[in-house]
């Protein structure tokens, strides 16, 4: 009975988002019974979600393997937490899952109404609702998760996938879809703005923290992503620049170009139509993604089973999106002009190089995710490998570095060249430095890789100097915001350009008591026991490294699945914050020897921890005082004094 | 020409250079790294190039698998049932669903000889996941593939 309730709060939602969309969107003025109307169906769309999802939770914990997806999901011997987990461990949850979080978005911005104009407001919660009406019907005609399997309902489920049974994928969906469907509010208030004919400074202002948050959620799904990949695929790569990758990197792209544009949007009234457009791009490009990963048009490790019908509706409602979308901006965005001007030395200039390259950056890749359709067209079948990728990200990423480097040295405006020289001197010499040393410290030297740390060390050094020149104290939160990011993008940076070059990985024949070379550590393989797990039985082969005096022991497993037969890789890894040592079982051999992979991997954390420090840098650029102070100035009119500008 | 005419025009042709540049690198980029898929009737009628970086298929014939001992190398054979059928040699950590009898991608060089020199290969991710080059194959190869 639970299930069909639930299936009856899904339509009811879709009701309550018909009935938003058409409140909010319709014209005449905007009472205030009007705005208590779509506040409280808003919330109530994310009531019934929420709803929705729990009983879905419930049908979960409780083996109710008369519901399809349960049934195809799960499996009496799971543990609890990866029951909860595998309510979003397959496509029609993850999908409730996904209106839920868009349902969460709305009502955060219900709780600011009093920051937004009635009208704008009116607007915005309209377009959302507009947009999850979509969701909800994809839901509801495609992608039903209460489906019954009555009479014919199965003694147990076949199991979640084995590669989902794991704490990275509890965490990543979520945090994703925060972020894919968070683009959706920056989306809503751009489109709200052109049909309310004002594109402001105010309406930049509004976004911004939307658009901020959302990137950060999106930044730490990617990060959680890249992590799970390395320890639970269990050959320790950490990004394949597989298409399901891609999807979730085309928007990040975009969201990273909006949020730098917005600045310049909102400081100086610059790149006004520009950044209208990237804010259409962001949630569209999110689409594209969910399209990619949902329609199994393109070959990726981790997509979700085929189904033509569900990529025809995720590709139509994408169609409606930006042709929708785009038709008002040409019709709108046009007058929308402003003559700004900007000096090459200034902060304008180096949002423009930011968001060229950034934008680059998504063409090459919207271009190798989406060239394999074309081929397909044409009857080849082709895949496009990482080179493809790399060729074009490690010289556009130090184009990026570089410029990054300066933009503390810089105003909006102009700035004076030998101010800027001279501001620069110290932190490029010290860059300088750690580049050359870095060519000492590699091996294999590469030009690329000295050249990523030195601009690594310099956008550190260039940072740090302008934070002490301002004052630590005075330096305003979204300031910090600002610099965590920037900071966090040159972690990143020196992790991905270490991390792939200087890894050492062998593949070794392994028989009990030998003894492997891997860098300066002996690696000595002591034999395989067996083990066993809640739900599988495993083969655990046990390895001691030692390096000088420390030595320590390491456990991957080989594991079999007990409900579906699937074997698994877990690798063994002893994490360090300068390099993990990683090993992983491939398959026995002739008499007790293994197939063995090991890895040392140096800064590759860097890689995930610089990126959480720019999703942190995010949040904190939310948290600053002036989106604050808007709500304040609404409430007291009379106490309003003029906001003293902040710096970023 | 008036200043605001001029500026326009300075831009336009920037954007149109920009444009054609990136276009013509990414075109040239992709000529280069692209990995062409040859069922193993391609492969062994010789429509799949020898000596370049491709992606072949094929079902894992039974009893095909041979490991060279003491090492990790590794032979088989890839069939598509229907009397096509190549050698592929290996070096490495197979996939942890690589069995005889299921569908397989590998990547690697066509060698002169006929025999497939594979640096990876690639096996179905789960039960419901295969790769659509296989899914093709499956459908028109006679006693069907692993599903």
């Amino acid at each position: 009975m639970l299930p069909e309730f639930g299936q009856f709060c899904i339509a009811l939602a879709f009701g309550l988002a018909l009935a938003t969309a058409v409140t909010g969107l319709a014209g005449g003025s905007v009472s205030a019974l009007r705005l208590r109307g779509i506040s409280s169906m808003v919330v109530g769309q994310f009531v019934f979600c929420a709803t929705a999802f729990v009983i879905l939770i419930s049908a979960f914990v409780q083996d109710d393997f008369s519901v399809e997806y349960v049934a195809g999901h799960s499996n009496s011997l799971l543990p609890w937490y990866y029951k909860i987990s595998a309510t979003w461990g397959g496509h029609e949850g993850s999908f409730l899952l996904w209106t839920l979080t868009m349902t969460a978005w709305m009502v955060a911005v219900v709780v600011r109404r009093g920051n937004y104009p009635e009208r704008l407001f009116s607007r915005v919660a309209g377009i959302l609702s507009l947009v999850n009406l979509g969701f909800l019907a994809f839901l509801i005609f495609t992608s039903n998760p209460f489906t019954r399997l009555i009479p014919m309902t199965p003694a147990d489920g076949a199991d979640l996938n084995p590669l989902l049974q794991d704490f990275g994928l509890i965490v990543h969906p979520p945090m994703l879809y925060a972020g894919y469907v968070g683009l959706a509010v920056p989306f809503a208030f751009a489109i709200a703005a052109l049909l309310e004919n004002r594109v402001d400074a105010a309406w930049a202002r509004w976004s911004r923290p939307w658009s901020n948050a959302a990137w950060a959620f999106l930044t730490v799904g990617i990060a959680l992503g890249s992590w799970w990949a390395y320890y639970e695929l269990g050959w320790g790569g950490w990004w394949f620049w597989d298409p399901s990758e891609n999807a979730s990197f085309m928007p990040w792209l975009a969201a990273t170009a909006l949020i730098h544009s917005l600045a310049a949007t909102e400081k100086r009234g610059a790149f006004k139509s520009w950044t209208l457009l990237l804010a259409i791009a962001g949630f569209s490009l999110s689409l594209l993604g969910g399209f990619i990963i949902r329609s199994g048009v393109i070959t990726s490790v981790h997509a979700f089973a085929v189904d033509p019908q569900r990529g025809m509706f995720i590709l139509i409602f994408l169609g409606v999106v930006v042709g929708c979308s785009l038709v008002l901006y040409a019709i709108r965005a046009g007058q929308e002009r402003a003559v700004v001007r900007y000096g090459f030395l200034s902060r304008e200039f180096f949002m423009l190089i930011n968001n060229v390259v950034l934008v680059v950056a998504l063409a090459v890749v919207i271009w190798g995710t989406l060239a394999p359709i074309g081929y397909q067209l044409r009857g080849d079948h082709i895949s496009i490998g990482p080179p493809f990728f790399d060729a074009f990200f490690v010289p556009l990423m130090l184009v990026l570095a570089a410029a990054l480097a300066v933009v503390p040295l810089l105003n909006w405006k102009r700035t004076d060249v030998v101010r800027t020289a001279r501001g620069a001197a110290v932190p490029l010499g010290l860059g300088i430095v750690i580049g050359l040393a870095g060519w000492y410290v590699t091996d294999p030297k590469l030009a690329s890789v000295s050249v990523a740390l030195g601009l690594a060390a310099w956008i550190v050094f260039s940072h740090a100097r302008d934070l002490i020149q301002r004052g630590i104290r005075k330096v305003p939160v979204a300031y910090w915001g600002m610099t965590l990011g920037h900071l966090g993008f040159a972690m990143s940076l020196t992790g991905v350009a270490v991390t792939a070059t200087q890894s050492i990985e062998h593949d070794v024949r392994m028989a009990p008591q030998e003894v492997e070379q891997l860098g300066d550590a002996e690696v000595r393989f002591l034999g395989v026991t067996e083990v066993r797990g809640p739900n599988y039985v495993a083969q655990q082969g046990i390895f001691v490294v030692t390096e000088g005096e420390s030595s320590f022991e390491l456990r991957p497993e080989k594991r079999r699945y007990l409900a579906g037969g699937s074997i698994m890789t877990e690798a063994g890894i002893e994490p360090g914050f300068l390099s993990d040592t990683y090993i992983s079982l491939g398959e026995p051999l002739e008499g007790d020897a293994w197939a063995v992979r090991l890895h040392y991997k140096p800064l590759v954390r860097w890689v995930w921890i610089g990126a959480l420090f720019m999703a942190l840098g995010g949040i904190v650029a939310v948290m600053d005082v002036r989106y604050r102070r808007l709500r304040q100035r609404q409430k007291h009119p009379a106490a309003e004094k003029p906001a003293k500008e902040a710096m970023a | 020409m008036n200043p605001v005419r001029k500026r326009r025009l300075y831009l336009a042709v920037f954007l149109l250079v920009a444009v054609s540049g990136t276009t013509a690198a990414l075109m040239v980029a992709l000529e280069q790294n692209i990995n062409m898929f040859y069922p193993p009737d391609q492969v062994v009628s010789g429509e799949a190039p020898v000596a370049r970086q491709i992606r072949a298929g094929g079902m894992v014939a039974e009893g095909s698998v041979v490991r060279i001992p003491d090492s990790l190398q590794v032979e088989f054979v890839l069939t598509d049932y229907n009397g096509a059928d190549f050698t592929v040699r290996y070096e490495g950590i197979l996939p942890d669903l690589f069995r005889e009898g299921q569908g397989i991608l590998v990547q690697g060089q066509l060698q002169a000889d006929g025999t497939f020199a594979a640096h990876e290969v690639l096996a179905k991710h789960d039960e419901n996941y295969m790769p659509p080059e296989l899914v093709h194959m499956a459908e028109t190869s006679s006693p069907g593939g692993s599903q």
